[in-house]
Parts: C-alpha cells; sequence; structure tokens
C-alpha cells in the first residue's frame, strides 16, 4: 500500500481505545522498529495508566510522551492527559497546552496534521474505536501529504461514528478490521 | 533542471520569511519556537483573518500595524488557570514557603503569566501565608493584551467554579470568594491583590535579568520554545535567582536535558520544582 518504507504510524482512538490497543500493541514483536504515536481521549484532570497498563502487556516500548523527546523506533508514544501532542519536523515530539480542538486536549486532529507535515508519505495513520469526530480531518491531510490512511471496520469497533466520520471525510482510506490491522502492521 | 519543491515546503518558506519579518519589523522573535504548533497556529491565522497565503498575511503585518496585535494574539497561546495544578500550589505552600518565610523581604517573579490566573494564585497564597507585605511579584509576559488584562484582573464568572475547586485542592486556608466582587457575570479581583505586583513587557527570547529573585515561577512557556531556546531562558532563570533560590516549571517540563541542570537540585521532583544550587 505504501511507496516506499513507511516511517511512521499514528494512532487515534476514543470510546472503546483500552480494549482495541490491548489488541494491537500487544501483537508485536521486540522487532517492530518503526515509532507508534498514539491520541487516546483521556480525562484532564487525573493521571492517566495507558501507557503503563499497555507496557505491562507489550514487547515493544510504551511510554507517555515527554515534550521535545526524539521520536524512536520501537516505541510507543502516548499523548499525557491535558496537553495536545504534536510531531516537529525534525522527527521530536512537542507537547502543547493551547485550545482544546473538538472538545478534545489531546485532539487526534492535531497529532494526524502535524505528523503528516514531519512525515509526509511515510506516515501511516489509523483511526479506531471512538464516539465523535475526532481524527477525519487529521486523516485528510494525512492523505493530502500521500500517507496511508486506515480506519477500523465500523461496525466491528466498539463505537462507529469516529471511524464512520473519518470514511466520510477520506473515502479512499483503508477500512479494515483490528486483525487485518495487524497483519497489515507485520508487513510495513 | 532544478526541482520545484513540492507545496508544503512553500508553507515552511513563507512561514520562515514571516517570522523573520515580525523578527526584524517588530522585534518579536518566534523563529526558535516550536514549529508544529506555529505552523498550526498561523494556517488558523491565515485562515481566519481571511489571507490566501502566509506570504500575504506577511505583507499586511508589515505595512499595517493593526495586524501585529491581531496575529500576536495567534502566536501566543493565553490558556491559563487559577491554581492550575493543585499539587503545583500546594507543594509551593508546605516546601518552598517555610524558606521563603526566612527572608526579610522577597521578590518573585512570574514569567510568561498570561492573563494573570498564576499571578493571583501566588499572591492569594502569599496572603495566606502571611508573607506578602514582604514580597513583590513581577509579572512579565510579551503579550500586551495579556498583560493588560492581568492588570485588570476581571475574569468570566463560568470560570470561576474551577478556580475555586482548584483553590480548595491545593489547600487554601480562605475562601477564593474573599478576593473578589461579582457582578455582571464578572469576577474582578480586588486592587489590593496588586499592590505589591510590578508588571512589564518582557521576553524570555530577547530580554535580559532584571533583578535578584527568590522564586521564578514560569510554567507552561517552555513548552513553546525548541531546546535550545529553552535553554537560553533557563539561563536566565539561573541568573536571576539568588543563591538557593527556587524555579517552578510546568507540569510537563524539566531540566532534565538542559545544559543549565547541573546548576540546580530537584526540590519537589513531581511538581518540577527545583532548587538553585548555592556555589
Ligand atoms: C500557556 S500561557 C501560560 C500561562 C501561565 N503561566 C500558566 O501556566 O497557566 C503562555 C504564556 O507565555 C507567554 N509567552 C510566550 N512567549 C513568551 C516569551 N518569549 N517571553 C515571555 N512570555 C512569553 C504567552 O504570551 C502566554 O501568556
Amino acid at each position: 500500500m505504501t511507496e516506499g518504507r513507511a516511517q511512521a504510524i499514528v494512532i487515534g482512538a476514543s470510546a472503546g481505545a483500552l480494549e482495541a490497543l490491548s489488541v494491537v500493541l500487544p501483537a508485536l514483536p521486540a522487532t517492530f522498529d518503526l515509532p507508534i504515536i498514539v491520541v487516546v481521549h483521556i480525562p484532564p484532570d487525573k493521571r492517566s495508566f495507558l501507557a503503563e497498563l499497555l507496557q505491562a502487556k507489550s514487547k515493544i516500548r510504551v511510554l507517555e510522551a515527554d515534550d521535545k523527546e526524539p521520536i524512536c523506533g520501537g516505541t510507543a508514544y502516548f499523548a499525557p492527559p491535558n496537553y495536545h501532542l504534536l510531531v516537529e519536523a525534525n522527527k521530536s515530539l512537542s507537547l502543547s497546552s493551547e485550545e482544546a480542538v473538538l472538545f478534545s486536549r489531546p485532539s487526534i486532529d492535531v497529532l494526524f496534521e502535524s505528523a503528516a507535515d514531519a512525515y509526509g508519505a511515510g506516515l501511516i495513520a489509523i483511526v479506531l474505536t471512538g464516539a465523535n469526530q475526532d481524527g477525519a480531518s487529521g486523516l485528510r491531510a494525512v492523505v493530502n501529504a500521500g500517507g496511508t490512511a486506515i480506519v477500523q471496520t465500523p461496525k466491528a469497533a466498539f463505537a462507529s461514528a469516529m471511524p464512520e466520520a473519518a470514511i466520510t471525510m477520506c473515502p479512499t482510506a483503508h477500512i479494515m478490521s483490528l486483525d487485518a490491522i495487524l497483519s497489515f502492521l507485520h508487513e510495513v | 533542471m532544478k526541482e520545484i519543491p513540492a507545496p508544503e515546503k512553500i508553507e515552511d518558506i513563507e512561514i520562515r520569511l514571516l517570522l523573520e519579518a515580525l523578527y526584524v519589523r517588530y522585534h518579536y522573535d518566534f523563529r526558535n519556537y516550536a514549529m508544529a504548533s506555529i505552523k498550526r497556529r498561523l494556517r488558523q491565522a491565515r485562515e481566519q483573518l481571511g489571507f490566501a497565503t502566509i506570504s500575504a498575511l506577511q505583507e499586511s503585518v508589515l505595512h499595517d500595524t493593526q495586524m501585529l496585535p491581531r496575529l500576536l494574539g495567534y502566536l501566543t497561546i493565553q490558556v491559563s488557570e487559577m491554581f492550575r495544578d493543585p499539587s503545583y500550589f500546594q507543594a509551593i505552600r508546605e516546601q518552598v514557603v517555610p524558606h521563603l518565610r526566612t527572608y526579610p523581604s522577597l521578590k518573585i517573579w512570574i514569567a510568561g503569566c498570561s492573563g494573570g490566573e498564576e499571578l493571583y494564585s501566588l499572591v492569594i497564597l502569599f496572603r495566606e501565608e502571611g508573607l506578602e507585605s514582604r514580597t513583590i511579584f513581577y509579572a512579565t509576559d510579551i503579550s500586551q493584551e495579556a498583560l493588560r488584562t492581568a492588570e485588570a484582573g476581571v475574569y468570566t464568572l463560568d470560570r470561576i467554579q474551577l478556580f475555586t475547586e482548584n483553590h480548595r485542592k491545593s489547600g487554601g486556608k480562605s475562601s477564593l470568594s474573599d478576593y473578589y466582587n461579582a457582578a455582571y457575570g464578572r469576577a474582578s479581583f480586588d486592587k489590593t491583590l496588586r499592590q505589591n505586583v510590578v508588571f512589564s513587557d518582557h521576553s524570555l527570547v530577547t530580554d535580559a535579568v532584571f533583578g535578584e529573585m527568590h522564586l521564578v515561577s514560569c510554567r507552561n512557556v517552555l513548552i513553546y520554545f525548541d531546546r535550545p531556546l529553552q535553554d537560553r531562558a533557563i539561563g536566565l532563570f539561573k541568573h536571576s535567582l539568588a543563591r538557593k533560590g527556587f524555579l517552578g516549571l510546568g507540569a510537563k517540563e524539566s531540566l532534565r536535558f538542559s545544559a543549565h541542570s547541573g546548576s540546580f537540585k530537584d526540590f519537589v521532583r513531581e511538581e518540577k520544582i527545583y532548587q538553585r544550587a548555592g556555589e
């Protein structure tokens, strides 16, 4: 699907995120060498245990992202509560407390748009389960920059609204079950 | 024949030129800010201010001084709260204040004070702890609009519930309602809170140290800078802090990667409160 080698993966998920990510991240082998940058909608005022929970089950490294951290392969970075997570052109991560977008901070759109700028055609973006519209316009930016867009099959998702909105905005996106997404990732 | 760059790259050129123009013309220096966020906000500005390209926006801001404050409104982020991250203020109260008490007079610098939320939080905390009358508070920002808001100390009432809750969680010893008057949907904070405050236009990028401080609180400003610029600002804090003075950063900011980290020690690690090493 991708022309040339993929350089990075971004994932957005909301309602039902933990279950979906618990299928995807733990299934990746220790040798998986792309970075994965993830925004999940989480409450702004509580510590998040997502990274710790998923690290316990995964063979790749799973972390909560730090400001200006260089992006490394084989690592999944999660946006911390109440901050947007962005990718810089020099392939490092930035946090920002600018306004919530579509009521969300972190916002999937903000991550996807900045990652599309940084990685262009080398980016794979995946929209998973969720009950809102976040990620749709970000996925569009990924497609416009030549990247690969993947959306979880809405019927199979815990919440279908977010994948549906993404498909409406990006009709050319590949629609896949979690299993299909996994076999795709095994081959990138 | 030379290759013509793809359209995204042209936007990057335009952004670089616009930031250069802002610097040369007005001495506002955003050239070393974290670009992903700057780019996002310049796109927003271009769209909402009605320009076809960033270059057109640049032409306008060069020739029309009215455009400058509007553009700065996009380039600086004014999101803030009173007692934001209550545990930070609790740590200041319980762990930093006992040290500050030992000084006969105090200077505190709130760098990047935005609309004053962090400033008033500290003034109220100092009043509760009986330190306000011996303290001068320097509240600085590059945004004139933010400084005006900070000096006015007026916030919409819908924000007060959160401020009150934060204040309580931070270990507040009084009721926040003691400090403001509510009328017409607005809360006006008492002008006596400003009696020891100096408001001033100051940039962490282009300006120098201006006094010897016992505490510098600079929260959620450094994340908008790239690494070398973060280091410049931290160097300023280092040079403005008295021996054993304190530096408080935002929840997601740290000295971990800084060239100056050797000049500080962790004081309350989880809250990103550091102490200047005494040499
Ligand atoms: C997100 S607000 C932080 C407000 C407050 N400190 C807090 O943590 O709630 C960032 C502030 O930094 C200011 N700022 C941006 N660049 C600056 C600079 N070079 N020097 C001083 N302040 C700056 C902005 O104008 C804005 O008011």
